[in-house]
């Protein structure tokens, strides 16, 4: 079975490509990809050329350098560009971007000209009904909620059947609380309807809710590529532990294969990247590794701490200075200036030779 | 705002000034139940039908020539990229300051007989008069290629800010559709655009039903001239008046379509966010073409017209420009620079009233005042003078009964009933502009200004006229420049021997005396670039805004 999957030609293939305009070069080398089915995110801070990688599978920028292959055809290289209407992708944008003056079936049956006024009712009805939106069907774009906006941009994108669905930070102009509850409802909507899709956002919670393969993308360069559990216990590199989650990096000296001597005494666990004895490393620390005991005899004074309803995360000094963070279930209250237990349990230690 | 705010004096005063200034519609909408006995039976068994014919065949030819060169140009200079188009995004303006019944007269003197274009075309190939054929320029046909050549920037203008503001994103959907370039023109980008650029075009057919020159000099009789020749070759106001409220019809038909359009477009508005404007590059013989189109439009209704003018000007400059030239320079302009800061300071009263007792009555009372950029100068004229000679003969009648004593004209044929007519033609100019600069300075302004232990003078002196002068400003050549150009109501209502540069250039020219007429022309259409640049340098700035938004 595994061989299987690896001979199946791949939906989408970025092939080391890179974008710029004649003085800057905005994203660099970046490859990866994507299964039939398989839903990806672009992952990355403001300006780190997320979107212009998204744009350029759609077709919208040209190519400076690697070529992207949908569905075994290639379509952009240094020397050429398929025009996006010839791609057979969908695109949803950051702002929706609904035809203000046609209804919402006129709307999502916008990318069907070419088929049969009887096929193309059929489709829209279809999808009238997976986005559940039968009812709003001969209102206007201005009528509608911003939810409601975003399921007919969804649907709209769907409706011609695309090699591939791109994602334009989707959800940001939502609000807050509804963004992770919205990701995972579009993230059944593809399910349901095998799309291959690639989302692009700079929210890490809508990555984790959506996508099963996740980029991390800083200053144009892949830095990469996992599912959220990598990327949160294994990070590659700095830059990503600190994008990922919370955590604070402590120095320590390898000892051993599997042990690591810091200030919080000797730390076991199973090191993520190749290091040798005697190597002087930062550790990554999530604050879900470091449980609160009061039996230990490591203490930590509270200097901060930060109410986030089930839990407390206190932000702690130890002897040497070095802050640390830690999760404590919230009905321990604690003040700042006391002294906590705490014990250190971490399974993977990341660790980064770097010592700025 | 409770009922009783709205009869403190100010806002009270607003009503009264309202009322007065709505008169002259309402005294011509009025003289439809007026009889006018034989005179009417006359007309509308003779002329009307052919006013209607005209005015109908004249909107339609203008409609079509202004959506054409409007929305062409516009698409070209929004959304292509190829040389020279920044130029022309303002260029294509400059065709506003050509009054149509200037380059009506210019492009007659150039394609006569004895003009230059059939000078050239018989020295070129050997003709004789009368052994070819050449289109006769003063007819129906001529009249709307002049009112086209100087009413396409109003679709221009809307349209292009229609394309300006559509979200490139809508555009882009359009493409990962499936749809090409051109069809997603048709299918989204005009569709979006519809609400302003008919809103454009009805802006422009209002000027085309207004315009008296250009029709009378070509000798097409509609509704204006059929006013003229009612009112001083027949003697009969009632009928004139009767005639002017026909020609309201039309209007009222277009400030209804472009009020429904401009609601419409509000719904047309794509979101805020703008990404940077990707313009299709055009190259080769399609960037030479769009060159050449746009070059051709600016040539036509812009730079050979007044290079004409310039041209006569430097020939008659010697016998023309003397002292009397010198006075009919300055009655122009202290008449359009008196009724400017008139119309300025009612303009401000009034904007601070609204902003002061916001409420419908306020409200609807500067609507109504505002209402007459919409009417025909030709109507206001009539309008104006019925009341007026009624009240000098009143008057006059009174002190000869009581007092033995002839009072003469007071207010008709004086400087009060020309201005007066000004005021309500082009109060709503003014108005506009104040209201736009003044909405700017939002209410939490002032309240922070208060916050600070402001006075409300000091706020008004520190906060609003700072951010006010520009409007002020541009209000105040706006008003100017439009009534330096207007003609049919100065016509009517000047004072005898009273003469502008307007009516000067149009009695010349109407006694084919076209030459000498050039340079009062000129002077006009000099006059009319300074809003052509005020326009463009809006069109600039908020471009560099777009621009500073988009890096961010």
């Amino acid at each position: 079975m595994k061989t299987d999957t690896s001979m199946q030609i791949p939906q989408l293939q970025v092939d080391n490509i890179s974008i710029g305009y004649a003085d800057r070069t905005v994203v660099e080398g970046i490859s990866f990809q994507l299964k039939p089915g398989e839903i990806a995110c672009l992952l990355g801070p403001s300006g780190c050329g997320k979107t212009s990688v998204l744009r350029a599978i759609a077709g919208f920028e040209p190519l400076m350098q690697g070529s992207i292959t949908l569905h075994g055809k290639t379509v952009s290289s240094s020397v050429m560009s398929l025009p996006p209407e010839k791609r057979h992708i969908g695109m949803v944008f950051q702002d929706f971007a609904l035809f203000p003056h046609l209804t919402v079936v006129k709307n999502i049956g916008f990318g069907l000209q070419k088929l049969p006024r009887k096929q193309r009712q059929q489709r829209v009805e279809e999808l009238l009904e997976l986005v559940e939106l039968t009812d709003a069907k001969n209102q206007y774009p201005h009528q509608l909620s911003g939810g409601q906006q975003q399921r007919v941009a969804l649907a709209r994108a769907m409706a011609p059947r695309p090699d591939i669905l791109l994602l334009d930070e989707p959800f940001s102009s939502m609000d807050t609380e509804l963004r992770e509850q919205l990701a995972r409802e579009v993230r059944d909507l593809l399910r349901r309807d095998g799309v291959t899709a690639i989302m692009v956002t700079h929210d890490q919670h809508e990555a984790f809710a959506m996508a099963d393969q996740i980029g991390v993308l800083g200053q144009g360069k892949l830095l990469q590529w996992g599912n959220g559990y990598d990327l949160y216990h294994r990070p590659s590199s700095r830059f990503v532990a600190d994008f990922i989650g919370q955590g604070v990096l402590i120095p320590g000296e390898i000892i051993a294969d599997n042990k690591i001597h810091t200030e919080l005494g000797i730390v076991s666990g199973k090191i993520t990247s190749a290091a040798t004895s005697g190597q002087q490393v930062n550790l990554l620390l999530r604050p879900d590794d470091i449980i609160h005991d009061d039996n230990s005899p490591l203490k930590a004074e509270i200097v901060g701490r930060a109410f986030r309803g089930a839990v407390y995360l206190y932000t702690l000094k130890l002897q040497s200075g070095q802050q640390i963070l830690c999760l404590v279930q919230s009905h321990h209250q604690h003040d700042i200036g006391e002294f906590l237990g705490i014990r250190l349990e971490a399974d993977h230690l990341a660790v980064f030779s770097d010592l700025t | 705002m409770s009922l009783i705010n709205q009869f403190r004096p100010y806002p009270l005063f607003i009503l009264v000034l309202a009322i007065v200034l709505s008169m002259p519609v309402v005294v011509v909408l009025a003289h439809v139940f007026v009889p006018s006995g034989d005179i009417w039976q006359h007309l509308s068994s003779t002329v009307l039908p052919d006013y209607i014919r005209n005015s109908l065949l004249l909107m339609l030819g203008v409609a079509i020539g202004t959506l054409l060169i409007g929305v062409t140009t516009a698409w070209l200079t929004t959304m292509c990229q190829f040389p020279g188009r920044s130029v022309f995004e303002w260029a294509l303006l400059l065709p506003m300051a050509m009054p149509a019944y200037i380059i009506a007269y210019t492009y007659t003197g150039m394609l006569d007989i004895s003009g230059p274009v059939q000078m050239a075309l018989r020295d070129w190939f050997g003709w004789q008069y009368g052994d070819y054929w050449f289109p006769q320029i003063r007819s129906l046909n001529g009249a709307v290629v002049m009112l086209t050549l100087v009413l396409y920037p109003y679709v221009y203008l809307l349209s292009r800010a229609a394309f300006l503001s559509q979200s490139i994103c809508v555009l882009d959907v359009s493409r990962t559709l499936g749809n090409g370039p051109w069809k997603t023109f048709w299918r989204v980008a005009l569709p979006l655009a519809r609400p302003a650029i008919i809103a454009g075009l009805s802006l422009a057919l209002m000027e085309t039903l207004a315009d008296y020159g250009t029709v009378q000099f070509f000798g097409v009789s509609t509704f204006t001239t059929g006013i003229f020749r009612t009112w001083f070759g027949m003697g009969s106001a009632a009928a004139a008046a009767q005639l002017a409220a026909g020609l309201m019809v039309f209007v009222f038909a277009l400030i209804i379509l472009e009020r429904y359009s401009r609601r419409k477009a509000r719904y047309h508005h794509t979101s805020r966010r703008h990404q940077d404007l990707r313009r299709f590059q055009l190259t080769g013989g399609r960037a030479a073409l769009a060159f050449l189109f746009c070059l051709v439009i600016l040539s036509l209704g812009f730079l050979l017209p007044a290079l004409q003018l310039l041209s006569w000007t430097v020939h008659v400059a010697d016998t023309v420009i003397d002292a009397q030239f010198l006075r009919l320079l300055m009655n122009s302009l202290s008449l359009a620079a008196f009724a400017a800061v008139l119309a300025l300071i009612l303009a401000i009263v009034m904007a601070y009233a609204q902003r002061l007792y916001p409420g419908k009555l306020v409200s609807g009372a500067v609507r109504v005042a505002g209402m007459g950029y919409a009417v025909p100068g030709a109507v206001i004229a009539v309008g104006v003078m019925i009341p007026f000679a009624w009240f000098d003969n009143t008057v006059d009648d009174l002190a000869r009964s009581h007092f033995d004593y002839s009072t003469g004209l007071l207010l008709s044929g004086t400087l009060v009933a020309v201005t007066f007519a000004y005021l309500t033609r082009f109060l709503a100019v003014s108005l506009q502009t104040v209201d736009s600069g003044l909405t700017r300075i939002t209410h939490s302004m002032d309240e922070a200004g208060r916050s600070f232990g402001f006075r409300p003078l000091q706020i008004l002196r520190q906060i609003h006229i700072p951010m006010l002068s520009a409007s002020l400003m541009t209000a105040l050549l706006l008003v100017f420049v439009d009534v330096l150009k207007e003609l049919p109501a100065t016509l009517i209502l000047r004072p005898f021997n009273f003469n502008t540069l307007a009516v000067k250039a149009y009695e010349l020219a109407s006694d084919e005396r076209l030459a000498e007429a050039a340079p009062a022309a000129l002077a006009i259409v000099i006059a009319g670039i300074i809003p052509v640049i005020l326009l463009s340098k809006t069109i600039t700035r908020s471009r560099k805004l777009k621009l500073a938004i988009d890096e961010n």
